[in-house]
C-alpha cells in the first residue's frame, strides 16, 4: 500500500483525475527503475499530468505537504536519476507529448518535454533540419530527460551536448511558479539560468516546455572504417587527425572484446582480430567531405592502421555504424549482465587509462569492454558480470568506483553525460572538494529551499562524503595497509 | 608572483587541487572584505569599465595573474590564469592554427581572459560557432566567502554537478572571482571570404535569415549603410562553391570589416548617442527604428545609436521577443530589464548564494 498523507492525496484527487493517479502496487510497480535497474523504489503515488497549470497545482500540493517529487520522462536515464522516492510522488511527463511549433526562420522548435529527441528530427524532416544531439537511446528518451542530464550522443564533439542546442524552457518550481530561462534571442539578461538547469538532474524544477535549435542536414556525409593493432596507435590517430584541423561529425573507438561482441551480433564488418577501430564521420559540403575524407584516410595509415576502408554508399554507412550502436545490446549477449561506466579523460590519458583499466578488471576478476567517444573523450567500459553469482555485483560495483576514481587521477570526471543520480554519488565526493559541495547545495535552495525535488540525488551531502573518505583510500593509500584486502 | 604550488589534502583521494600563492592571497583579501562588508572591485585590462552598472568598490588588480598554464591543441583545450591577455591567449591559438570559436571583443590590448568571460560577449560568429558560454569547460573561482572552488575541467563532456562554470560567463564578477579558466578552441578555417551585396535592411535582414536553415558554411553576417557582409569559412572548395551558390561581389577588406565590427570601431559606432543592443529572436521584418542602426548576428542583434529615451526602444525590443541593454553612454543606474519578477528574484537570491555579504561587484549587473 502507498504510504502518503490522505488528506494530500485527497487534495490531489481534485486537480488530476483518476484514471492519471496510479495507486496500486501494480501500477506503480512499472515506474520503480530507470535504466540503472540495479536500483529500485516504489512510489508513493505516481502522476501523470497532462497540462501545466496541473504540474504547477502539483507542486504547490507537494511543497505545502513536504512531498518529495521525482519527475521521469521516458526513464531511460543510467544512473538513476527517475528513481523514485519510496514516500514521494513520481511525476511523468509522458503525456506531453506535442510538438508546439516550428520556426523554419530561426530554426528552431518549441516542444514539450515528453517529445522523443528521435521525434524532434522526425518532425522537421521536411523543413531539411533536425536536432543535432543524438544519445543513444534517441528512439525512446524524451527531450525533458535530455535537459536534465545535458544528454549527449556520438555527435557531441562537432555538433555540441544538450546545453549548446537548448535555446529556452520553462520550468515549473517547487511552490508551483512558472519561470522562463534562456530565450529565442541569441543571449538573455540576468544570469544564465538555463546553463544551471541543463543537467541539473531534475533538482532545480520540473521542465514542461522546450524550445530547441535547430540545424540543417549536412548535404554529404561518409564513414571510414580503420583498424590498428594497438589502442595507442588509434588515440595517436585520433590526435591527428584533430591537430589536422579536421572536426569529424563522429569519431569513436572500440577495442577488441568490444569488436568481437558486436560483430557476433550484427556482422558490421569489423575485423575481429583487430585490438582497435576507430569510426569516422566526416559531414559538410560535398567537396569538403570528398576532401576530408581523403585527408583522413592518409593520416590513419600514417599512424599505423592496418586497414581503412570508406563506405560506398548509404548502407554501408549504416552497417559499419550498427556495430557502435549496438555495442551494448551486443556485450548483453555475451553476459549474463552487464555495467556500463561514463568516465571522461583527456584523450592524451587514454592509454594510460586503458591500462589502468585492464589491471583493475584482472584485480577484480572481471571482463571489460570499452567503447570511445573518442573525438571528446568520453569513455565508456562496460563490466561484465552475473548478477546471479553472489558477490559478483558488489565487485562490478566497486571496479567501477576504481575506474572513476582513475578518469578523476587523469585529470578527467566522474561523468560525460550520463549523470551522477542515485549512482555516483559517493564519486562526487572525489571529485569534489567540501567547498564545491557546499556552493552546489547553495545554489539548490535558491530554487528548492525545502529539498523536495529529486532528494538524495547528483549531490551528496557533507556528511555522506565525510563517510565514504573515511572508509575509502587517500593519497593512494589504503587506511590499514597492514591489513590484507581481497 | 612567483608560483609556488602547494597541495590541498581536503579533496580525499589524490585528485589534487592546486592552488597558486596569488589565489591563496586573493582568497585571503576576500575573506577580509566579507567580515568586513567593505566591496571589491574585479579589474582585469579595465577596457570594459564602461559596460554595465557603474563599478564600485576597491580595486582588486587581475592582470598581473597571467599565463597560459596548460594547451596542448589536439585536445581542443586552452586553460590559462584569468589576468591573460587575449591577444596573448589569441596569439598562442595561432601558432597552432587555432582560434577562440566567439570571437570576443576586447576593446583594447589589456582585455583580459578573465573580463572576457566574466562580461560573456561574443563577436560576429556567435550565431555560427557559439557563444562565450557554449565553450567554457571549467573554472577555478573564489566566491564571496573567499573559498577557492573548481567547477568542471577540462574535458569536453563533464555533467558531474551543477554547470558551475557557465553560470559566471556574463555574471560579471558578481558571482566568484574567476582565476583560471579552461575554454574549448576550435581549427582556424583554412579559407575565409567576405561577401558583399548592395541592398536595403529589408532584403539584407531576409537574405541573412534564410541561412539558418541552410547547410553552407556562414560564420558571420551583417547589414549596415545599404550593404550586407556575409563571411564564409571552411575549405577552400566549399567556400568557394557556397560563395558562387551565394553571388554578391568579394570584398577584399573583408576581415578588417569584421575586426572593425567586433571592436566597434566601425564610423557608425563613433557616432552622436548612447549605443544600445538589442538582442532578440532573429525574425524575417526589420524593426521600426528611427535612429541609425546596424543588424548582424543573422538578425539576431541590432546595434542602435540614439540620444533619446530608451522607452521606445525598450517597447520595440519586447514586442519582438527580445531585450536591450545600455551598452555604452548615458545614464548607468537603471536596472536590468527583460527578467520578469519571478526571474529577478531568483537571480537576487543566487547572487546570495555565491555572495552573501553582497562584496563582489556589488551592482554591477543587477541593483
Amino acid at each position: 500500500m502507498h504510504s502518503l498523507d490522505k488528506r494530500f492525496l485527497n487534495e490531489i484527487k481534485r486537480v488530476l483525475p483518476s484514471h492519471t493517479i496510479l495507486l496500486s502496487e501494480e501500477q506503480r510497480k512499472p515506474y520503480e527503475c530507470d535504466g540503472l535497474s540495479g536500483y529500485r523504489a516504489l512510489p508513493g503515488a505516481v502522476l501523470l499530468p497532462d497540462t501545466v497549470d496541473v504540474v504547477q497545482k502539483i507542486l504547490a500540493l507537494c511543497q505545502r505537504y513536504q512531498i518529495p517529487v521525482v519527475a521521469r520522462g521516458a526513464g531511460t536515464g543510467l544512473s538513476g536519476g527517475a528513481t523514485p522516492h519510496p514516500e514521494g510522488v513520481l511525476l511523468s511527463m509522458a503525456r506531453f507529448n506535442q510538438v508546439l511549433s516550428i520556426d523554419q526562420v530561426a530554426a528552431t522548435a518549441r516542444v514539450q518535454p515528453g517529445v522523443r529527441n528521435l521525434a524532434i528530427s522526425e518532425a522537421v524532416a521536411d523543413f531539411g533540419l533536425y536536432y543535432a544531439p543524438d544519445p543513444s537511446s534517441q528512439i525512446a528518451c524524451t527531450i525533458g530527460g535530455n535537459v536534465a542530464e545535458n544528454a549527449g550522443g556520438v555527435h557531441c564533439l562537432k555538433y555540441g551536448l544538450t546545453v549548446h542546442n537548448v535555446v529556452s524552457a520553462q520550468v515549473v518550481l517547487m511552490g508551483g511558479e512558472i519561470l522562463e530561462i534562456g530565450g529565442e534571442a541569441l543571449d538573455n539578461p540576468g544570469y544564465d539560468l538555463l546553463a544551471a538547469f541543463v543537467g541539473s538532474e531534475g533538482m532545480l524544477g520540473v521542465v514542461t516546455e522546450v524550445t530547441v535549435r535547430l540545424l540543417p542536414r549536412p548535404i554529404a556525409a561518409k564513414a571510414l572504417m580503420s583498424s590498428f593493432d594497438s589502442t595507442e596507435d588509434a588515440a595517436a590517430a585520433v590526435a591527428r587527425i584533430i591537430a589536422e584541423g579536421i572536426i569529424p561529425a563522429g569519431l569513436e573507438m572500440m577495442d577488441n572484446p568490444a569488436i568481437v561482441a558486436a560483430e557476433d551480433f550484427v556482422s558490421a564488418g569489423y575485423p575481429r582480430d583487430a585490438a582497435a577501430i576507430l569510426l569516422c564521420e566526416l559531414d559538410g559540403g560535398i567537396e569538403e567531405v570528398e576532401t576530408d575524407v581523403a585527408t583522413v584516410s592518409r593520416l590513419l595509415l600514417d599512424c599505423g592502421a592496418i586497414d581503412v576502408r570508406v563506405a560506398q554508399d548509404e548502407s554501408e554507412r549504416a552497417r559499419f555504424w550498427s556495430g557502435r550502436k549496438n555495442a551494448f545490446p551486443a556485450v548483453g549477449r555475451i553476459s549474463p549482465d552487464y555495467y556500463c561506466i561514463d568516465g571522461t579523460i583527456p584523450r592524451r590519458m587514454l592509454g594510460k587509462v586503458l591500462a589502468g583499466i585492464a589491471d583493475l578488471a584482472t584485480q577484480y576478476q572481471l571482463k571489460v569492454a570499452n567503447v570511445f567517444h573518442a573525438g571528446d573523450g568520453n569513455l565508456h567500459p562496460l563490466i561484465l558480470y552475473d548478477a546471479g553469482k553472489p558477490g559478483e555485483f558488489e565487485r562490478t560495483e566497486a571496479l567501477g568506483a576504481d575506474i572513476l576514481q582513475l578518469c578523476v587521477r587523469a585529470g578527467g570526471t566522474i561523468t560525460g553525460e550520463h549523470g551522477v543520480g542515485l549512482e555516483k554519488i559517493d564519486q562526487m565526493c572525489v571529485q569534489f572538494g567540501a567547498g564545491e559541495l557546499e556552493q552546489f547545495h547553495a545554489l539548490k535552495k535558491v530554487f528548492d529551499p525545502d529539498g523536495l525535488l529529486n532528494p538524495g540525488k547528483a549531490v551528496p551531502t557533507l556528511s555522506r562524503c565525510a563517510e565514504f573518505n573515511a572508509m575509502h583510500v587517500h593519497g593512494g593509500h589504503l587506511p590499514h595497509p597492514e591489513l590484507p584486502r581481497f | 608572483m612567483a608560483d609556488t604550488f602547494r597541495t590541498l589534502s581536503c579533496h580525499g583521494f589524490d585528485s589534487r587541487l592546486q592552488v597558486s600563492d596569488f589565489t591563496q592571497t586573493l582568497a585571503e583579501t576576500v575573506r577580509e572584505a566579507s567580515a568586513s562588508g567593505d566591496p571589491l572591485c574585479i579589474q582585469g585590462g579595465n577596457t570594459k569599465k564602461f559596460l554595465g552598472r557603474e563599478p564600485v568598490g576597491k580595486p582588486c588588480f587581475m592582470s598581473g595573474y597571467a599565463g597560459v598554464t596548460n594547451y596542448e591543441p589536439t585536445e581542443l583545450v586552452i586553460t590559462a590564469k584569468a589576468g591573460t591577455t587575449l591577444m596573448a591567449i589569441e596569439a598562442t591559438l595561432a601558432e597552432a592554427g587555432q582560434m577562440l570559436p566567439f570571437e570576443p571583443p576586447g576593446f583594447g590590448v589589456d582585455a583580459t581572459i578573465g573580463g572576457t568571460i566574466a562580461c560573456g560577449l561574443s563577436g560576429p560568429a556567435r550565431p555560427y560557432r557559439g557563444a562565450a558560454r557554449d565553450l567554457v569547460l571549467g573554472i577555478t573561482c573564489i566566491n564571496g566567502n573567499g573559498q577557492i572552488l573548481k567547477f568542471g575541467g577540462q574535458v569536453m563532456k563533464n555533467v558531474a554537478g551543477y554547470d558551475v562554470s557557465r553560470l559566471m560567463v556574463g555574471a560579471m564578477g558578481t558571482l566568484g572571482i574567476m582565476t583560471e579558466i579552461s575554454l574549448k578552441v576550435l581549427p582556424t578555417p583554412k579559407q575565409t571570404k567576405t561577401l558583399v551585396f548592395e541592398c536595403s535592411s529589408s532584403a539584407g535582414l531576409k537574405k541573412m535569415t534564410s541561412l539558418f536553415a541552410r547547410s553552407i558554411p556562414v560564420t558571420a553576417s551583417a547589414w549596415h549603410d545599404d550593404f550586407l557582409r556575409i563571411r564564409l569559412s571552411g575549405v577552400k572548395d566549399s567556400v568557394d562553391a557556397a560563395a558562387a551558390e551565394l553571388g554578391g561581389e568579394f570584398d577584399p577588406d573583408g576581415d578588417q570589416f569584421w575586426q572593425k565590427l567586433k571592436e566597434h570601431r566601425l564610423d557608425f559606432f563613433n557616432g552622436p548617442g548612447s549605443l544600445w543592443r538589442l538582442s532578440l529572436k532573429p525574425k524575417n521584418e526589420v524593426l521600426p527604428l528611427t535612429d541609425p542602426y546596424l543588424i548582424e548576428w543573422g538578425g539576431g542583434l541590432y546595434w542602435v545609436k540614439t540620444s533619446r529615451p530608451p522607452s521606445d526602444l525598450i517597447k520595440i525590443a519586447a514586442s519582438a521577443g527580445g531585450y536591450i541593454t545600455r551598452f555604452n553612454g548615458g545614464d548607468r543606474t537603471e536596472n536590468l530589464s527583460g527578467l520578469g519578477d519571478v526571474g529577478m528574484r531568483l537571480n537576487q537570491q543566487l547572487k546570495k548564494g555565491f555572495d552573501p555579504q553582497n562584496i563582489l561587484n556589488p551592482g554591477r549587473l543587477f541593483a
